[in-house]
C-alpha cells in the first residue's frame, strides 16, 4: 500500500472536500452567529444612577442590560465586618478593597453566580445576600461564603460621575 | 408474514400500489403480528402518540393567538384565557397535555426497564426513544418560558445558566443563548421558535421509533423471542387496536379530570405573575416530571459536577443496553432484579419529592443518598446482577405458561421444539 501513488484523482477529492467544508463553515457561520447579541442590545451598554436618596445600610437595585445591579451604601460595621475576614477562609479569595474602591459603596451585579437568581438582601448567615434559589451566602462585600455558587458576585466597570451620580458600563 | 405476497384487490388499488406502496403498508400495519400475551402497560405506545397530536394541534392553535414578545407575551396569553373563544380550553389541554405526556413516557419508559425492552435486538428502539425524550424535555421546558410568567422567566434563567459550567466557554455560550445579557425579548422569541420545531422533530423520530420497532416486533411480558406469525401472535387489528383504544380512553378521563377540575394543580401560582428581572421568587421548582433531575442537580455541592452529575442521570439510560448484562429480559424471571427494579422505582420518587423541597438538611441528606444510589444501580448493580443473578426457567413459548398446569404441556413442548 505504502507504494501506491498518490493520483490526480486523490488531489481533486482532497481539494474539493476542502473546498466544499471551507464553504460550509462560511454559511453556517451567519447562521451561529445571529444568536449572538444584536447592535441593539449591545447598544445599552452604560447607564447613569443617580444615588443621592440613598442612606447608608440601604441597597438601591437597578436593571444594567438586564440584569439588577446592586448599589449598596455600606454601614461602618459592614465595612468593618467585610475587611476583617481573613483570605484563607473565602471560597472565591477577593480583597474587600479591590471590591469598593469607595469602601461606602459596594456596587455589583445582582446575580448569584450559580445559576443566575437574584439573592436578597440583608439575609443569610453572613449578613450579606442569600440566593433562595439553591441556598448561596455571600458577605457583606459580595463574596461567596457557603454554598453552591462558585465565584463571589461580579463588579462590573463603573464610576462615579459626580458626587451623586454612578454610571455603570 | 404476507407483506410481499400483498396485492390489492382493485385494478385502481393495485396501480397505486405499483406506483407508491402505501396500500403495502396499511397491510403491515393492520396484519402486523403482536404477542397474545401483551398486557395494559403496552398500551401506552399508542396513548404517547395521542399525545403528541394532541400537543401539535392544540399548539398550532394556541399559536395563531400567541404573541411571542416580551412585552405582550405575558397579557397575549391571558387574552387567549379570557376573550379567544375556547381559549381556556385549548390552553389548558395544551399545558396539562405536557403533564400527561410525561405520565405517560414515564410509564412506557419503566414498563421497558420491567420487561427489558430495551435488550438486544431492541437498543435501536431504545436509543430513539431516549432522543425522544430529551427532546420533550427541551420542548416542555421551552413551552414553560412562553406565557412569560415569573416561573417561566427564572425557570429560563436558571436552566440557561447550567451552560455557564462549562469551563472557558460557559459564559459566552450562554450569552450567545440568550441573544443579550440576561433572558429577555432574542431569548423568548428564539425558544418559541424551537418549541414550535421540536413536535415536529420528535414526529419524525417517532416514525423511526415504529420502524425500528417493527423490524423484530414487540417484546411481551414473557421476554422471550417469539416466531411470527405463528399461534403465539394476533394481528394488530382488530385486537391491538381495540385493546389499545380502550386504555386511551381510560387514559382520557384522567387527562379530562386534570383539565376540566384541576387544570392549575400540576402549575405554579407564580406564573400568573408577569416576569420580574428584579426579583426571584422564593422558591423556584421546575415542573413535576422535571423534579428528579432537578434533585440530582441540587445533590451535588459543585456547580460543575452537579451539571454533569443531572445530564449523566439522562445519557446514562442511553448506554443501558450495554450496563445490563443478563441475557434474560423479562423481570419475570429474574427474582432479584424485580427487587432492585422496585426499588429503583421508589428511589426516583423519592428524588422527585426532594426535588420540589427546599435543598437543605435532611432534604439534601436523602436527595444525596438518593442520586447515589440511582447511580450505583445503573452502574454497579445491574452490571454485577448478570453475572451473579440465578434465573427462574424460562417458558419455551408465550403458550406454555398458560398450559403448564394440563397434561397437554408435554405436546406443546413437543410441538415448539419441532418449530425451532
Amino acid at each position: 500500500m505504502s507504494e501506491k501513488k498518490t493520483k490526480r484523482r486523490d488531489f481533486l477529492f482532497t481539494a474539493t472536500t476542502a473546498v466544499g467544508a471551507v464553504g460550509a463553515a462560511a454559511v453556517v457561520w451567519p447562521m451561529i452567529d445571529q444568536m449572538n447579541p444584536d447592535a441593539s442590545v449591545k447598544a445599552l451598554a452604560s447607564t447613569e444612577v443617580d444615588v443621592s436618596s440613598l442612606t447608608p445600610g440601604n441597597t438601591l437595585t437597578v436593571l444594567w442590560r438586564g440584569k439588577p445591579v446592586f448599589i449598596r451604601r455600606r454601614t461602618q460595621e459592614e465595612i468593618e465586618e467585610a475587611r476583617s475576614v481573613k483570605m484563607e477562609d473565602l471560597i472565591h479569595p477577593e480583597k474587600d478593597e479591590d471590591r469598593a474602591k469607595n469602601p461606602e459603596w459596594l456596587v455589583m451585579l445582582g446575580v448569584c453566580t450559580h445559576l443566575g437568581c437574584v439573592p436578597l438582601n440583608d439575609k443569610g448567615d453572613y449578613n450579606g445576600w442569600f440566593c433562595p434559589c439553591h441556598g448561596s451566602h455571600y458577605d457583606t462585600s459580595g463574596r461567596i461564603r457557603k454554598g453552591p455558587a462558585p465565584w463571589n458576585m461580579e463588579v462590573p466597570k463603573y464610576e462615579f460621575v459626580d458626587a451623586n451620580t454612578i454610571k455603570i458600563g | 408474514m404476507s407483506d410481499h405476497d400483498y396485492r390489492p384487490k382493485s385494478k385502481v388499488g393495485q396501480w397505486f400500489n405499483d406506483r407508491l406502496p402505501l396500500l403495502t403498508l396499511a397491510n403491515h400495519l393492520t396484519d402486523y403480528p403482536t404477542p397474545k400475551n401483551l398486557n395494559y402497560w403496552w398500551t401506552f405506545g399508542g396513548i404517547l402518540t395521542f399525545c403528541l397530536i394532541t400537543q401539535i394541534v392544540t399548539g398550532l392553535t394556541l399559536a395563531m393567538h400567541y404573541i411571542a414578545h416580551a412585552d405582550m407575551a405575558f397579557e397575549s396569553v391571558e387574552h387567549i384565557m379570557r376573550d379567544v373563544n375556547y381559549g381556556w380550553l385549548i390552553r389548558y389541554i395544551h399545558a396539562n397535555g405536557a403533564s400527561m405526556f410525561f405520565l405517560a413516557v414515564y410509564i412506557h419508559i419503566f414498563r421497558s426497564l420491567f420487561y427489558g425492552s430495551y435488550k438486544s435486538p431492541r437498543e435501536i428502539i431504545w436509543i430513539l426513544g431516549i432522543i425522544i425524550y430529551l427532546l420533550m424535555m427541551a420542548a416542555a421546558f421551552m413551552g414553560y418560558v412562553l406565557p412569560w410568567g415569573q416561573m417561566s422567566f427564572w425557570g429560563a434563567t436558571v436552566i440557561t445558566n447550567l451552560f455557564s459550567a462549562i469551563p472557558l466557554v460557559g459564559e459566552g455560550i450562554v450569552t450567545w443563548l440568550w441573544g443579550g445579557y440576561s433572558v429577555d425579548n432574542p431569548t423568548l422569541t428564539r425558544f418559541f421558535t424551537l418549541h414550535y420545531l421540536i413536535p415536529f422533530l420528535i414526529l419524525g423520530l417517532v416514525v423511526l421509533h415504529i420502524w425500528a420497532l417493527h423490524v423484530p416486533g414487540n417484546n411481551n411480558p414473557v421476554g422471550i423471542d417469539i416466531k411470527k406469525p405463528s399461534k403465539d401472535t394476533v394481528p394488530f387489528h382488530p385486537y391491538i387496536v381495540i385493546k389499545d383504544g380502550f386504555a386511551l380512553l381510560m387514559f382520557m378521563i384522567v387527562f379530562a379530570f386534570f383539565v376540566f377540575y384541576a387544570p392549575n394543580i400540576l402549575g405554579h401560582a407564580d406564573n400568573y405573575i408577569e416576569a420580574n428581572p428584579m426579583v426571584t421568587p422564593a422558591h423556584i421548582v421546575p415542573e413535576w416530571y422535571l423534579l428528579p433531575f432537578y434533585a440530582i442537580l441540587r445533590s451535588v455541592p459543585d456547580k460543575l459536577l452537579g451539571v454533569v452529575a443531572m445530564l449523566s442521570a439522562i445519557l446514562i439510560l442511553a448506554v443501558l443496553p450495554w450496563l445490563d448484562t443478563s441475557k434474560i429480559r423479562s423481570a419475570v424471571f429474574r427474582p432479584l432484579y424485580k427487587q432492585f427494579y422496585w426499588i429503583l422505582v421508589a428511589d426516583v420518587l423519592i428524588l422527585g419529592y426532594v426535588g420540589a423541597m427546599p435543598a437543605e438538611g435532611l432534604y439534601l441528606l436523602i436527595a444525596r443518598v438518593a442520586t447515589a444510589y440511582y447511580f450505583l444501580h445503573f452502574l454497579v448493580i445491574l452490571p454485577v446482577l448478570g453475572f451473579k443473578e440465578k434465573t427462574l426457567p424460562v417458558p419455551l413459548s408465550i403458550t406454555e405458561p398458560v398450559l403448564g398446569g394440563s397434561p397437554n404441556l408435554a405436546a406443546a413442548r413437543n410441538q415448539e421444539s419441532k418449530i425451532e
